[in-house]
């Protein structure tokens, strides 16, 4: 095992902690003992290798991978790129983002989701693209609404698009949510809110980015993940370039 | 866009829940709906993959005892020579099998609960430099409504004492007793083996989860 490939340990104020009463299904899914905490072996370093060839030509495309017969989701068209980086901020080339999330009226395409708002015939939900040289993605697909919640009697989630991602190791697992500037319901959502600083609040929100829109055509939103960085060691078992 | 901090590093992206409908995006067949071409993570094993095929299967309990059938099971292995498929894995004499990735994902069963992998055995890797081997085990990570940061864990084999009680990682562990909760159950199935691993947690039994 090569020292290099170590990844830092996780900021535990980055994240939100695991009991969140605010976010009432945490308190019965929250361990009470601590992490047991683990220096990192090659199974926490190594993890899934992803390649282009494994998609499909449109699954970064919502706008497309689900419409049938020429016909299009409803909704505000929007392209969403950004950048996955490391704690160095190094870009992180052949990663595998995927993304889920409901259509522009709040619904989602799953078997449990009971809300009455319509499900769109044109419109699955879910894409996937694999980060190139610079670490870029980028999907198109349709704002999604506002999506009510049984946590308080009247919570709302704010628009928002679940990511997931995998870095090179195993130890960079991430899921998390993306929300749009400007949405005045990420005042009152419980969820965003089991993050306690204000600051790594702001990181999740995606922000209007007029450059890379389609004029006439289609809004854009840009968002850049940070995955863990591995640290640079200078002496363990050898000198390394830093 | 992200500020850098004093150093020059860039903090983690906060984590978020995967929701009650992770499905949608990671196995969106669970979901209810066919999109993809190709869904990653759904088999394994091939038939020309080395090793000793093997059903994992358990279930995920909340601090009440119930069930959580919404929650999203994701396994990291080596392969049946105890090497990893990435380009980190350099261990000498083991070699990669190019029919076996080691990655799978699947989600407890709407019904029952239930999770399964159809895998391999792991064969033994090589532990942190000047630690003895590990014993072979599966890496597991768990995303569910409710769990804000994905829950790491691994399961070790029932039936590998002698490899267990040299783990350099179960012997980090401070009591013996909760070293059981990282082991999972063998049993003979229609003359296939199966291994039993619930996970528990919160509560009595819970199990081991790592900050790794």
């Amino acid at each position: 095992m090569q020292a290099d490939a170590e990844f830092v340990a996780r900021d535990p104020a980055a994240h939100p902690p695991a009991l969140t009463p605010i976010y009432k299904t945490s308190v019965f899914r929250a361990p009470h003992r601590p992490l047991l905490s683990l220096e990192n072996s090659l199974s926490e370093v190594t993890g899934p290798v992803f390649g282009q060839n494994e998609l499909g030509p449109l699954d970064a495309d919502l706008v497309l991978n689900y419409a049938r017969d020429g016909g299009a989701p409803i909704g505000e068209r929007i392209i969403l790129h950004g950048r996955v980086l490391d704690g160095s901020a190094r870009p992180v080339a052949g990663a595998l983002v995927e993304l889920w999330q409901c259509n522009a009226a709040g619904r989602y395409r799953h078997r449990n989701d009971t809300y009455d708002a319509p499900i769109d015939p044109n419109f699955g939900g879910c894409g996937r693209c694999v980060t190139d040289a610079e670490g870029r993605y980028a999907f198109r697909t349709v704002k999604p609404g506002p999506y009510p919640y049984r946590n308080r009697v009247n919570d709302w989630r704010p628009a928002h698009i679940h990511f997931s991602v995998f870095g090179s190791g195993f130890a960079q697992r991430l899921v998390t949510q993306m929300y749009f500037e400007g949405d005045p319901l990420l005042r009152h959502d419980s969820i965003l809110h089991t993050v306690a600083d204000p600051a790594a609040r702001e990181r999740l929100v995606a922000l209007l980015d007029l450059n890379a829109s389609v004029p006439l055509h289609t809004l854009a939103y840009r968002w850049d993940i940070v995955l863990r960085g591995s640290r640079s060691t200078l002496f363990e078992n050898r000198l390394q370039g830093n | 866009m992200i500020p850098r901090d004093a150093l020059g590093y860039l903090p983690e992206t906060p984590s978020q829940t995967a929701g009650p409908y992770v499905h949608i995006g990671l196995i969106p067949k669970q979901a209810g709906f066919d999109i993809f071409d190709n869904n990653l993570g759904e088999a394994m094993v091939a038939p020309a993959t080395l090793g000793t095929r093997i059903r994992v299967e358990g279930r995920i309990l909340d601090g009440t005892g119930a069930l959580v059938r919404d929650a999203l099971v994701e396994v990291w292995q080596a392969n049946a020579a105890g090497r990893y498929a990435h380009p980190a894995d350099r261990q000498d004499g083991k070699e990669t099998d190019p029919c076996f990735r080691g990655w799978g994902r699947t989600g407890t069963d709407f019904a029952t609960g239930i999770w399964a992998f159809e895998t391999i055995k792991p064969g033994p890797v090589a532990g942190r430099a000047g630690h003895r081997a590990m014993a072979p085990h599966l890496n597991l990570w768990i995303v569910s409504r409710g769990i804000n940061l994905g829950l790491s864990t691994r399961m070790y084999f029932g039936d590998e004492d002698a490899a267990n009680a040299a783990d350099p990682v179960l012997n980090i562990v401070e009591q013996p007793e909760r070293r059981k909760t990282l082991i999972a159950r063998p049993e003979t199935r229609d003359g296939k083996p199966v291994y039993v691993f619930d996970i528990r947690l919160q509560g009595e039994g819970e199990t081991i989860f790592f900050d790794i």
